[in-house]
């Protein structure tokens, strides 16, 4: 303890460092600020615990009462059963979080490249400010601008989806007018997701080794062969990091996609007709108000299921960064 | 020299804090005053001053705004009172009252026989239903390209909203409108995504006015699938305004720019206006075998009678006839209030509601004076 703490001394040179370890003040504060961490690192886990205690706890009603008895509380709760109910929702959840997924993630790679490797310098300082500034406007926001500007003006773009690509089954149409559908939702959910997957997307390039990057230009890579050969290598770990942690805002998301989507509980894979789709969190924030008892714990049962798909997305995202180890910077 | 000149620092800046004090004051009291003058003049008088006491209502939440817009400018008028209103649903409401949990209860229907039963019994006496909140609802479309209001029968609301009818120039659409040129636009139905009164009362009517063309019963939960819809009355305006051809229904004060439509009744349509919406409760049938102060109706949403709107919903306000002496004056005060001429003023300006009409006022008010100590 006191040799490790000697090393730290010969390089730490102030004075007033020296005579504050001469009094034990020094390992006073150390003491201190490992009980801070460790009471931050306890505090999270116990959080982590409390809520899932709070979504078990709460739900299990909805799991005990046999289903006549809840369909005959809940109104829009039917004798189907639980997973009937709950099935469209995690279709809906999943639907939107991949159109935004799909949308977001090329878009933020793009922007990530732009800045690390082709804006100059200052303009690159200042467009990362300016994505790092998406991420502190309000979900509401968001959800209002989909609602009341994107929704009506992107109807054209629907139109000609479903006249064009039609045949594909995701675009067939008739489109909705205004378009409170799956695919503006998403393409809202992508615009917010693109902070945090830029900012991520943005790091791992600029960590890029300078001697990958040299090597491929000595061998007289172009840019766009440098990017493909050196850059996007090494950061796929990141990207893919960066794309689960999107995932995971777009699946919780709740107010925007209230706003923005006309719901409705179908596996539709149309996703230009309204009144097709809900996400999970959507419809809990749109029935939590009006629900009575065994509704509330039916929408929190939901919302533990919300809970399970997250924990997964993140699950998987962690085994592929980590598959990808050798990429991660570490070298 | 400093000090002296800190000195005056400080008194001018006390003086400064003390002249925004009063300014505040200054600013709060007038209209503190007018409220209170004019809303005791409506109450009684010298003696509203002299009320206090706390009582405490709950139920439907489609009376919330309007009940905080009464609650707060009957406790202006009087300082002694405390009086809060739970927004828990209308059988929560009436549950708490017959419970004996509260005062008075605000509810979208009137009570059961069974609820009447047990209600006098915790009164102890006879109890009112007052039917005291009429609240309009207008079938919103958005068609620029038309200028004229759109006339529309029970049975073509019903087929429209069910999905039965999909373009605007439809003819049954085009029969009940001649001379207009109507549009070959298809037809997008808004509706509330949440479960709701207006819904409700909307689905009631056309239930019962529509015949066979709507095949659904009257519920909160909107029972056509595969439509457009939204969160809240703000939700589906804004959505009928984001397209061209939608159409919905909404708390008419909410209705803004939006075409409404006039609506079958006989042999005339009527649009929308606080006074046919108060007119068909005045036409509407008394529930039979009520006591003398429940004013209980059955809205006559099938009513043939002119000048009638009767797409509305009506809220009630139920008490009992007998409160303990202490609660008298306090509950008399209160009631009044609500059914005074500047009390449906204040619900119609904060919630968009219709005010009631004279008769009504004095039926309730018949009701209110019999208001005695058990």
């Amino acid at each position: 303890m006191s040799a490790h703490r000697a090393d730290t001394v010969e390089v730490a040179i102030p004075d007033s460092v020296q005579s504050d370890l001469r009094h034990g003040r020094a390992s006073m504060v150390n003491r201190f600020f490992q009980w801070a961490a460790t009471f931050s690192g306890t505090l999270i886990l116990l959080t982590l615990a409390a809520v899932t205690a709070f979504l078990v706890l709460e739900a299990m009603p909805a799991f005990t009462t046999p289903t006549d008895e809840l369909a005959h509380d809940v109104s829009w709760y039917t004798e189907a059963g639980f997973f009937a109910y709950v099935g469209p929702l995690v279709f809906g959840t999943l639907l939107a979080a991949l159109i935004a997924l799909i949308v977001g993630t090329p878009l933020a790679i793009g922007i990530g490249l732009f800045i690390s490797h082709y804006a100059p310098r200052r303009l690159a300082q200042g467009l990362g400010y300016l994505v790092d500034l998406l991420a502190a406007i309000p979900s509401v926001v968001y959800g209002l601008w989909g609602a009341m500007v994107l929704a009506p003006a992107i109807v054209p773009v629907q139109d000609f989806l479903s006249t064009y690509l039609g045949w594909i089954p995701l675009f067939a149409g008739p489109p909705s007018t205004p378009a409170r559908t799956a695919f503006t939702a998403g393409l809202v959910l992508a615009v917010m997701i693109l902070p945090i997957v830029t900012a991520v997307c943005r790091e791992v390039f600029l960590q890029t080794p300078r001697l990958h990057e040299e090597a491929a230009l000595a061998l007289g890579a172009t840019k766009l062969e440098l990017i493909s050969t050196a850059v996007l290598p090494f950061a796929r770990g990141g990207i893919v990091s960066g794309a689960m942690l999107g995932l995971g805002r777009a699946l919780g998301e709740t107010m925007a996609v209230l706003l923005i989507l006309s719901p409705g509980a179908t596996y539709s894979l149309f996703i230009l007709q309204a009144g097709k789709h809900q996400t999970i969190a959507a419809n809990i924030a749109a029935q939590f108000p009006e629900a009575n008892t065994s509704g509330v714990s039916l929408l929190i049962a939901t919302g533990l299921v919300l809970f399970l798909i997250t924990l997964v997305v993140n699950m998987i995202a962690r085994w592929i960064v980590a598959r990808r180890a050798e990429f991660s910077g570490a070298n | 020299m400093t000090p002296i000149r800190n000195r005056r620092l400080a008194a001018t800046a006390v003086m400064g804090a003390l002249a925004l004090t009063l300014a505040a004051c200054g600013s709060d009291n007038p209209t503190g005053a007018t409220s209170s003058s004019s809303s005791s003049s409506a109450s009684a008088d010298d003696s509203a001053s002299t009320l206090s006491g706390e009582i405490v209502g709950a139920g439907a939440s489609t009376q919330e705004s309007a009940m905080n817009a009464w609650i707060a400018e009957f406790q202006n008028a009087n300082s002694g009172v405390t009086i809060s209103y739970d927004p828990v649903g209308s059988g929560g409401g009436r549950t708490q009252f017959i419970d004996g949990g509260t005062d008075w209860a605000g509810s979208d229907a009137y009570l059961t026989d069974e609820e009447v039963t047990a209600a006098e019994a915790t009164c102890g006496g006879e109890i009112m239903e007052l039917p005291i909140y009429i609240s309009p609802i207008a079938i919103i479309y958005n068609l620029p390209s038309v200028s004229t209001q759109i006339n529309m029968s029970a049975e073509t609301i019903a087929k429209v909203f069910n999905g039965d009818i999909t373009m605007w120039n439809d003819p049954a659409i085009a029969a009940d409108n001649e001379g207009v040129d109507l549009p070959d636009t298809a037809i997008t139905v808004v509706h509330r995504s949440d479960e709701s009164g207006t819904t409700k009362n909307f689905t009631d009517y056309l239930s019962k006015a529509a015949g066979s063309a709507w095949p659904y019963e009257a519920s909160g939960d909107w029972p056509v699938e595969g439509q457009q819809s939204a969160q809240g009355t703000s939700g589906v305006v804004q959505t009928v305004q984001g397209a061209e051809g939608t159409i919905g229904y909404a708390d008419a004060s909410q209705a803004g720019s939006l075409g409404t439509v006039a609506v079958g009744v006989g042999d005339e349509f009527v649009p929308y206006s606080a006074e046919a919406a108060a007119a068909v409760v005045d036409s509407s049938t008394p529930v039979s075998g009520r006591s003398e102060f429940d004013f209980a109706i059955d809205l006559k949403r099938d009513t043939t009678e002119s000048g009638n709107y009767p797409v509305v919903l009506v809220s009630y306000v139920i008490g009992c006839v007998n409160y303990p002496a202490d609660q008298v004056d306090l509950m008399k005060a209160w009631f009044g209030y609500i059914v005074s001429a500047e009390g449906q003023d204040v619900a119609a300006g904060a919630a968009g509601s219709a005010p009631i009409s004279d008769t009504l006022r004095n039926e309730a008010m018949s009701a209110i004076d019999a208001i005695s100590a058990s």
